[in-house]
């Protein structure tokens, strides 16, 4: 690992210290009161996780979709607009607690599932889980579709966390309960051999600040001038991308190294 | 072809200029009408949906 990655893995830690810094919370499973929780993190992380300070953008979005009585809520759209437009998918590859999770099980030495155009394809679902699981769904049956059906972070952060520490909330376990700890155990588990196998392909946050790709103020930049064309950053990438700096790219910058030309920096 | 390249920095530097204020005028007005109450009040609960409860 060179000293790129190690800050970059460094910068995805602190981070997941700082989003979840409330570690008092942890041994009597009770969820932070203060007043930072009304201030959203970039990334995917559970607002209760009892460490959590601050709120998940995805699951405020949700709840306000949701709630009969604000419909729009101006204030979380205004926050993933900014984080979108500043960060766009830098907050994947530097920000996201869940993106090292599964970073850290793909270095699990096992045989590794490469990509191709299943997983081109796949990379596509994310959208479709947007459009029915946070937007439909929540508007349409008033429940936070994602959280409760699909979200990694809720159970592992939230739902284990708070039920082996309390034991009223660990007697009201059920049905949905075994589903979302099936749906964490299939994400967990293909995270070992499919590199960031939930960003890729269900994450709807991911799916959000993809939109910005084009315009975001931080990330990866290719210098037309120095580039040869020679596509082998697209190669040894490992994420879904068509060129440096797309959609799919969350700009951890592992190409930079690899550019023969040198032409691959971050955005200044 | 450097004109075109020019011209498309500025519709860019012009778009993130744009979205950056909405972006913040966005927060500004959910702050005024209780959008950051919303969050706050749904954050500082257990949401029992989020963790596969209810």
């Amino acid at each position: 690992m060179n000293i790129k990655d190690r800050k970059r893995r460094l910068t995805q830690l602190v981070c997941a210290l700082l989003y979840n810094c409330n570690f008092k919370g942890f041994p009597g499973g009770r969820i932070y009161q203060g007043k930072t929780k009304g201030v959203c993190v970039p990334g995917l992380n559970c607002y209760s996780c009892p460490g959590a300070v601050g709120s998940c953008p995805l699951g405020s979005f949700q709840s306000a979709l949701a709630s009969s009585k604000y419909r729009f809520n101006y204030y979380v759209l205004g926050i993933l607009l900014l984080f979108g437009i500043i960060l766009g998918r830098v907050v994947c590859g530097f920000l996201c607690p869940v993106g090292l999770i599964q970073e850290l099980l793909y270095k699990l030495p096992t045989k590794k599932i490469n990509k191709g155009k299943w997983s081109s394809l796949l990379s596509y679902f994310k959208y479709l889980i947007l459009a029915i699981f946070v937007i439909a769904i929540p508007y349409v049956l008033h429940a936070p579709g994602f959280c409760k059906y699909i979200c990694p972070a809720g159970t592992l952060e939230g739902g284990l966390t708070l039920t082996i520490a309390n034991e009223k909330l660990r007697a009201l376990v059920g049905g949905l309960f075994t589903w979302k700890i099936a749906v964490l155990v299939v994400i967990l588990v293909s995270a070992v051999f499919v590199f960031r196998s939930f960003c890729r392909f269900l994450c709807p946050l991911g799916a959000i600040y993809s939109l910005f790709y084009k315009i975001s103020i931080c990330g990866v930049k290719v210098d037309e001038d120095k580039c040869v064309g020679c596509n082998k950053c697209v190669c040894e990438c490992l994420m879904d991308v068509k060129y440096v700096g797309d959609r799919e790219c969350v700009h951890c910058g592992e190409c930079i190294g690899k550019c023969p030309t040198c032409a691959i920096s971050y955005k200044k | 072809m450097i004109d075109m390249k020019k011209s498309k920095d500025r519709k860019i530097i012009f778009l993130r200029l744009f979205f950056l204020v909405v972006g913040a005028l966005l927060v500004v007005a959910g702050v005024v009408n209780g959008g950051y109450t919303e969050v706050l009040n749904k954050a500082i609960r257990i949401c029992y949906e989020c963790i596969g409860i209810g």
